[in-house]
């Protein structure tokens, strides 16, 4: 693992992956405290350009302050970033390593049922889901978790067939272990490093589908977000560029930022898989 | 293909549209409040005598399984309901926005795998150089770029900035009065930026894909046959390489159809282009619940019928599939 670690910090990519991460943390945290009001009040005049009257980036078509909202957009993106790719992990991995390890029947009706799944166009599940559902964070994480997991799911089945094929788990099996603490105890710590690179990857692009969803008006109303506040400067883009270019900056920062951290993840813990 | 193959081909198509038309029928009533009003696309202030007709219709007072098998004989017979939004039925609606979208989805998928194949095949053949640097940098970067933002961004570039293109829009307001010739060149110039912000994004994987798939195959054996042959690079790279190398990305390509047809939605709405994923929004927007249903419905057959067509052109193309 110490090894690992020296191979993701020499590389300067992921690196700099961390360094933005970081940051964008930072302005989460900071955003209570830079912009102690809600970042749905309005603080100037409407569509002020960038420096105007104490607005750092501007402000938009009621007034609110861009960069208020892109601090206070920060939580909310990571969160449920964060939160619909462990929603989307569960899914995934139990599916996976119980069609992986289980074989025959169980695994052609869980491959299957996976395959229906990456044959609707997920994007459009998750509007539906969300929509019918009524847009709340819990019902957007639900959604996106829900269109993430195929990829997670075929990933744990191959590398959970691979490692159940291995000497030292037919030893365990022979020492008389149940199946189910063969799974969980060495068959899954040994086939996880890659699903943990994909997932950290899954973070990003459900970051990428809530501002799709948001930017479709199906967002949290309770909360601000980045998606929402360019779907708010789309009308006008005409006369406010700032109000849709800098939320957009920052979710392109942001996914830039996990995907490299992502990458260098793959080097640092899949060696030979990124040499070959 | 044996017959057996085809059967179970069309078995599991059937399932899948099943699996869908289940999860339409789930959906509806998990939603919260009355199935009636969901269906009815109303919220709020309803019309009982009306709520009662729609009960009626699709026997909600019936037991579930009643109620999913007449929902499952409403699909087999291509009867997506009715939008009492706007007052016409569902099928006709998207029937009338289909065309446009096949035209963007198309355009996208030609732009996004010629872009992918020839910046790709760049990048690897000048491997660690500095444009392979500037190309996968790019790619890097349009990857992790929200699809409806670069859209934004074009209109403002080349529509605000530059006046070249029509910010947004299908064909001009005067189309009425154009030749066949002008109104298909207006069209076109419609066309352009949609086009480019959904083939931009999966122009950016498919480069990644093939600057990898080119480095592989640079160190195969038939190459450097080639090249003690006395080949030049150019011939090595048209006859022997760029073949070999395009393959996995055109089979990869093939699958993301679905994700494109899903991303058609933002872009459509960021240019107000008159297909399905316009319709998507504005059934959204005025939550007009049975255009939704529907349109999740058709699309996922339309990723279907997509996944089918590329595995018989795939056949076609390469020999070895078949006999496989």
């Amino acid at each position: 693992m110490n090894d690992s670690i020296r191979t993701f910090l020499r590389q300067p990519s992921g690196l700099l992956g961390l360094a933005i991460l970081f940051l964008v943390c930072l302005a989460a945290a900071l955003a209570p405290i830079l912009y102690p009001g809600s970042p749905w009040d309005m603080v100037g005049a409407p569509l002020q350009p960038p420096g105007t009257a104490g607005s750092l980036l501007g402000t938009d078509t009621m007034g609110r302050d861009i960069a208020s909202g892109i601090l206070h957009g920060a939580s909310v993106s990571l969160m449920i970033g964060i939160a619909s790719t462990i929603a989307a992990l569960a899914v995934g991995v139990t599916l996976g390593a119980i069609a992986g390890y289980a074989g025959g029947m169980v695994d052609r009706l869980i491959v299957r049922f996976i395959e229906i799944f990456q044959t609707i166009p997920n994007f459009v599940l998750a509007i539906l889901l969300v929509a019918i559902l009524t847009p709340s964070i819990s019902t957007i994480i639900l959604a996106i978790g829900l269109v993430s997991w195929p990829p997670l799911a075929r990933l744990t089945r191959v590398q959970v067939q691979s490692i159940a094929a291995r000497e030292f788990v037919q030893a365990a099996r022979c020492q008389g272990l149940g199946s189910m603490s063969i799974l969980l105890r060495h068959v899954i710590p040994n086939a996880i490093s890659p699903i943990i690179v994909t997932g950290s990857m899954t973070v990003a692009s459900a970051i990428l589908i809530e501002a799709a969803l948001s930017f479709m008006g199906l967002g949290d109303p309770n909360y601000m977000s980045w998606g929402y506040m360019i779907g708010a400067g789309r009308t006008v883009i005409r006369m406010a560029w700032w109000a849709s270019l800098f939320p957009g900056l920052a979710i392109l920062l942001t996914a830039v930022a996990i995907n490299l951290i992502g990458e260098a993840l793959n080097d640092a813990l899949n060696p030979r898989i990124s040499r070959s | 293909m044996s017959l057996a193959a085809i059967f179970s081909r069309v078995a599991g198509i059937v399932i899948t549209i099943f699996v869908i038309a289940t999860i339409n029928f789930v959906l509806v009533r998990a939603a919260p409040g009355d199935p009636a009003a969901v269906i009815a696309g109303q919220s709020g202030a309803t019309d009982e005598k009306f709520l009662a007709q729609v009960r009626a219709e699709y026997g909600l007072d019936q037991p579930y399984v009643v109620q999913l098998g007449a929902y499952l004989g409403k699909v087999a017979t291509l009867d997506l309901g009715y939008s009492y939004r706007l007052r016409r039925p569902v099928k006709d609606l998207i029937a009338e926005r289909l065309g446009p979208t096949l035209l963007l989805t198309l355009s996208a998928f030609l732009i996004s795998l010629l872009g992918g194949v020839v910046f790709g095949a760049l990048a690897g053949v000048r491997h660690g150089k500095i444009s392979d640097l500037a190309i996968s940098l790019l790619a890097l970067i349009l990857y992790a770029t929200p699809v409806f933002w670069f859209g934004l961004m074009l209109v403002l570039l080349f529509s605000i900035k530059l006046e070249w293109l029509p910010a947004f829009g299908y064909v001009d307001m005067r189309a009425g009065s154009f030749g066949p010739f002008a109104y298909a060149l207006d069209v076109l110039k419609h066309l352009c930026l949609p086009a480019l912000t959904l083939g931009a994004i999966y122009m950016a994987m498919y480069a990644r894909l093939m600057r990898a798939s080119v480095i592989e195959v640079a160190a195969e054996d038939y190459i450097k046959t080639a090249r003690a042959k006395g080949l030049t690079e150019g011939a090595i790279l048209r006859g022997h390489m760029l073949r070999n190398a395009s393959l996995p990305v055109i089979t990869f390509a093939g699958l993301q159809v679905g994700a494109m047809i899903g991303g058609a939605v933002v872009v459509e709405t960021v240019f107000s282009w008159p297909g399905l994923g316009r319709l998507i929004f504005d059934a959204v927007t005025s939550r007009d619940y049975p255009v939704l249903l529907g349109l999740f419905l058709v699309m996922s057959i339309l990723v279907i019928a997509v996944n089918l067509l590329t595995d018989l052109i795939h056949r076609l193309v390469d020999p070895r599939l078949a006999v496989r």
